[in-house]
């Protein structure tokens, strides 16, 4: 990853009617970088995209990506970047080699270097034996996988993943996730993922921008959000069956003590304590207590908890 | 204008039409009803309707006798059974025959445009590299090439079936004429250009390819109204009026295209939704 930013928008917005979908984005991405763009449905991810795109025009603010200008530049701009949108949009009456060697010609492919490229992308994704079938019959993780070769048929430097993994299985899941692990590391390719699978986020990316009714309320990598967001510390402790109740008890007198839970299989209890300087005195309380403690482990926040962390406090905003 | 990608966009919409039978039903039937069937049905038994008991001649003698002067110069040295068939085969069924390209090319149109949108997969070539204009054309050509061709080949099975059916009567070649030479090569392009035009405009609007193809189907209106001139002896087809024919419909599918194109921006598309 290097420090030339290939997508750089200012005070970028987009309105449709009264709705806001795009709110005064500053965003920069750098070259090899994964970015992920986290929010939920309607949050303005997709727009996002068609607008860094050229596809659609803004309201109001700047942007570059890879140097053009998306609204100017869009057909120039298209021949570098790729993008695989929400569903698949592949030709169900077509092949999985048809729709491929369709779009390798209106991208541009050199005419001598398609049937090659096609077959490369077919055998990478696993579609070589179903190549000649029509693509209405092929299963939805099939029809992902030939949406995301169709996004890479000319090898692109930028690449926009909009919820690449929604509705698949674990197993393509996984392929995917090391493909696009892959394309980054070892390709040097910058990917722009929208995602609202916060542990697909924290497993793929160098950094996350959060996004909350068009408006980015957070932006870094997931330690840097835990840091900065995360004032709490979540804990995890085992004592004995016998002890469970009074070490219940007792955490639930703690004011700053919450979401309480205990395992199914151990005798171990899950809590969050607000601030990290409260551990001590939950430990001193627990031994007073006579609840004996086996292991006491301090977890890091999962991106999931810095994800709700600031939606709770955006709502809490709005209040 | 990339004309390799029109290319390809040309190559995607036909493997597309050509594999869906909602569309390809209509492009089967309807030129084989109005190619084959009709000219081989009036060709043949036309003259036999005259020999039947119950026909009325004083009424068909009297209908002939009220045509347009020029179009019964036309008919000179005719018996009453050629008459029948020149007048059915050559007159009647000219205007009808338009129905056909403007058919086609807004069946394939509707599909294209509409269709597309229904089926999802505008998207994905929205964020190819083409322009607006080079998405357009090729989708305009995607629909124009199979009307014209449609249209053509048509033509030609029509002049073979209409001539082979009424040969005992006849015992010549009659057609085609001028006015349908005329008729196949400028005017036929130009209906098809303004069905298709028309589907445009209306695709913008509609969901789905049933929707666009019903209201765009209004736009035979105007083809069905030339039919019952021709047939009623209100108007009488010559070369001339043949020319000005496709002039009128050049400049109406002209006028649609050029308001279909502006309907067909990829941000106008993508803000509707």
């Amino acid at each position: 990853m290097t420090t030339i930013p290939v997508i750089k928008t200012q005070g970028l917005t987009r309105l449709f009617d009264d709705i806001t979908a795009v709110d005064n984005l500053d965003l920069e991405i750098y070259r090899g970088e994964v970015l992920g763009y986290l929010g939920h449905n309607g949050a303005g991810k997709t727009t996002t995209v068609r607008l860094l795109n050229g596809v659609l025009t803004p309201t109001a603010g700047k942007m570059k990506v890879l140097g053009l200008d998306p609204t100017m530049d869009g057909a120039e701009l298209r021949q570098r970047t790729g993008v695989l949108t929400e569903t698949p949009s592949v030709d169900e009456r077509l092949t999985g080699y048809e729709n491929l060697r369709i779009y390798a010609a209106l991208f541009n492919v050199p005419p001598a270097a398609v049937e090659k490229r096609v077959a490369e992308l077919l055998e990478v994704f696993q579609l070589t034996a179903r190549a000649g079938d029509r693509v209405g019959e092929y299963s939805k993780g099939m029809k992902q996988k030939l949406a995301l070769a169709r996004a890479l048929i000319h090898q692109p430097e930028v690449i926009f993943l909009d919820e690449p993994t929604s509705g698949l299985d674990p197993v393509i899941t996984r392929q995917v996730h090391t493909l696009i692990r892959d394309l980054s590391k070892n390709g040097g390719h910058t990917v722009f993922l929208c995602t609202h699978n916060l542990e697909e986020a924290q497993r793929l990316c160098d950094r996350v921008a959060v996004l909350e009714n068009g408006k980015m309320v957070a932006l870094g990598s997931p330690a840097e959000l835990a840091r900065d967001l995360w004032k709490g510390m979540r804990i995890e402790f085992e004592t004995t069956q016998e002890a469970l109740p009074i070490a219940l008890q007792t955490l639930e007198a703690i004011p700053d003590a919450h979401e309480i839970t205990t395992a199914e299989d151990q005798p171990s209890i899950s809590l969050i304590l607000s601030l990290r300087d409260q551990v001590p005195e939950m430990v001193s309380r627990l031994v007073a207590a006579n609840v004996p403690l086996y292991r006491l482990t301090p977890q890091e926040p999962t991106l999931e908890d810095i994800y709700f962390a600031l939606h709770e406090t955006d709502k809490e905003v709005k209040k | 204008m990339n004309w390799r990608a029109i290319k390809a966009i040309i190559q995607r919409d036909l493997l597309a039409v050509t594999r869906s039978k909602g569309v390809m039903l209509p492009l089967i039937i309807v030129p084989l009803l109005f190619m084959i069937i009709l000219p081989a049905v009036f060709g043949y038994f036309s003259p036999l309707l005259m020999e039947m008991p119950g026909a009325n001649m004083p009424d068909i003698t009297l209908f002939l006798d009220q045509l347009p002067p020029a179009m019964l110069a036309d008919f000179e040295g005719y018996s009453m059974e050629q008459l029948m068939i020149v007048f059915t085969l050559v007159y009647m069924f000219a205007p009808m025959f338009l129905i056909i390209p403007l058919m086609v090319a807004s069946v394939v149109a509707a599909d294209s445009f509409a269709g597309e949108k229904e089926r999802k997969t505008l998207e994905a070539l929205i964020y190819t590299p083409t322009t607006d204009m080079e998405l357009f054309v090729g989708k305009v050509l995607s629909a124009m090439i199979p009307a014209l061709l449609v249209t053509l080949v048509g033509f030609l099975l029509y002049s073979l079936t209409a001539n082979l059916a009424a040969w005992p009567t006849m015992g010549e070649i009659f057609l085609p004429n001028t006015a349908w030479i005329i008729l196949v090569l400028w005017v036929a392009p130009a209906t098809a250009a303004t069905g298709l035009g028309a589907t445009v405009i209306v695709s913008s609007k509609a969901n789905s390819f049933q929707e666009a193809n019903q209201i765009a189907g209004v736009i035979v209106l105007p083809i069905i109204a030339l039919v019952v001139a021709q047939v009623t002896g209100v108007m009488y087809f010559s070369a001339w009026l043949t020319v000005l024919l496709g002039v009128l419909f050049w400049v109406v599918g002209g006028v649609l295209l050029y308001f279909g194109v502006r309907t067909f921006r990829r941000s106008e598309i993508l803000a509707r939704g």
